[in-house]
């Protein structure tokens, strides 16, 4: 079992995702370069946060046209896991693995702080270890995180259960006042139809350890290697 | 030959920029103004001078990279030979 996190010119979370899976669940893991085309044989491939290629265009769009996106593009096809974190979650939907756009957060603000994230899926291979209607905290940190996609496209995402995490009250309730970004149905996080590639605005990988105040986002990794060590 | 590229958010979508743009010129004394939508603009020199392979090369740049079509149309524009300027 192996794990690969992506650097692209720009990212700046790769170390702590690197660090999540290395010393706090203690897996074999090996840092990816945009420009190679291999994912040297990792199980788990992290899309990692940051501002990759100083977010040129549009954010992610520079970046899922690089070498290593044809690899996890194959990785993905063949049902392999992947997991975009932020900037990671724009490359993902630059790239077509996940639908949708982002645009300016309805603020213009770039917004950073902690939000609620109801759990809408517990059966995905990043989910298994949480509880339905489970509410987590987790930080966010973004600019463009106002997830849109066209009506019919909307409704078909949900009647698909690609929904994974919406932002919600402490309580679990999906409000508009819960909303940070003006992201369409109050949608944090997706999947693809398979549900082994997933995307979030969130950052669970800055809370992850108890020495940061909150572990409520390391279930999304332990649950990829729990997945991943079943069938080894 | 040269070209432009406009990209711009699509009309049935709420443009965030182009709303506080439009929120500001008024506050500045622009009264009428109804709607702004901001998008990019991108002037493209090409090798060739054929204006159909020209326009089709520069429609598949928009619908590779330079627009992202969930949310923005675009549109070509030919601007004449490579002396020319925009």
């Amino acid at each position: 079992m192996k794990c690969g996190v992506v650097v692209f010119p720009g990212s700046n979370c790769d170390h702590d995702a690197y660090h999540v899976l290395k010393h706090v669940l203690a897996q074999d893991t090996t840092f990816l370069w945009h420009q190679d085309d291999s994912l040297q044989g990792c199980d788990l491939v992290i899309l990692p946060g940051g501002f990759s290629y100083g977010d040129y265009l549009r954010a992610g769009a520079m970046a899922a046209l690089s070498p290593v996106m044809g690899a996890v593009q194959r990785h993905a096809e063949a049902g392999g896991l992947v997991l975009g974190i932020c900037n990671g979650f724009q490359v993902l939907l630059e790239a077509g693995l996940l639908p949708g756009a982002m645009r300016r957060n309805a603020s213009l603000r770039f917004q950073c702080k902690d939000v609620h994230l109801k759990v809408e899926r517990t059966d995905l291979p990043f989910t298994n270890k949480l509880r339905a209607g489970q509410v987590l905290r987790m930080p966010i940190a973004h600019a463009e995180g106002n997830y849109e996609d066209a009506p019919e496209k909307l409704d078909a995402l949900e009647a698909a259960g690609q929904v994974v995490f919406r932002y919600s009250t402490p309580a679990g309730e999906v409000t508009p006042e819960a909303n940070p970004n003006g992201a369409a149905r109050n949608i944090a996080g997706i999947c693809n139809a398979q549900g082994n590639v997933l995307g979030l605005m969130p950052h669970p990988e800055r809370c992850s350890e108890e020495i940061l105040g909150n572990t409520d986002g390391l279930a999304l990794f332990a649950s990829a290697v729990q997945v991943l060590e079943a069938v080894r | 030959m040269k070209a432009r590229v406009t990209v711009y958010p699509r009309r049935e979508i709420l443009d965030p920029q182009g709303k506080a743009i439009r929120d500001a010129l008024s506050r500045v004394g622009f009264a009428g103004v109804d709607d702004v939508r901001a998008g990019k603009s991108f002037e493209i020199s090409l090798g060739t001078d054929d204006p159909v392979q020209a326009e089709q090369e520069l429609r598949r740049m928009c619908e590779k990279l330079l627009a992202n079509t969930v949310v923005e149309d675009y549109s070509v524009e030919l601007l004449g030979g490579a002396g020319v300027h925009p």
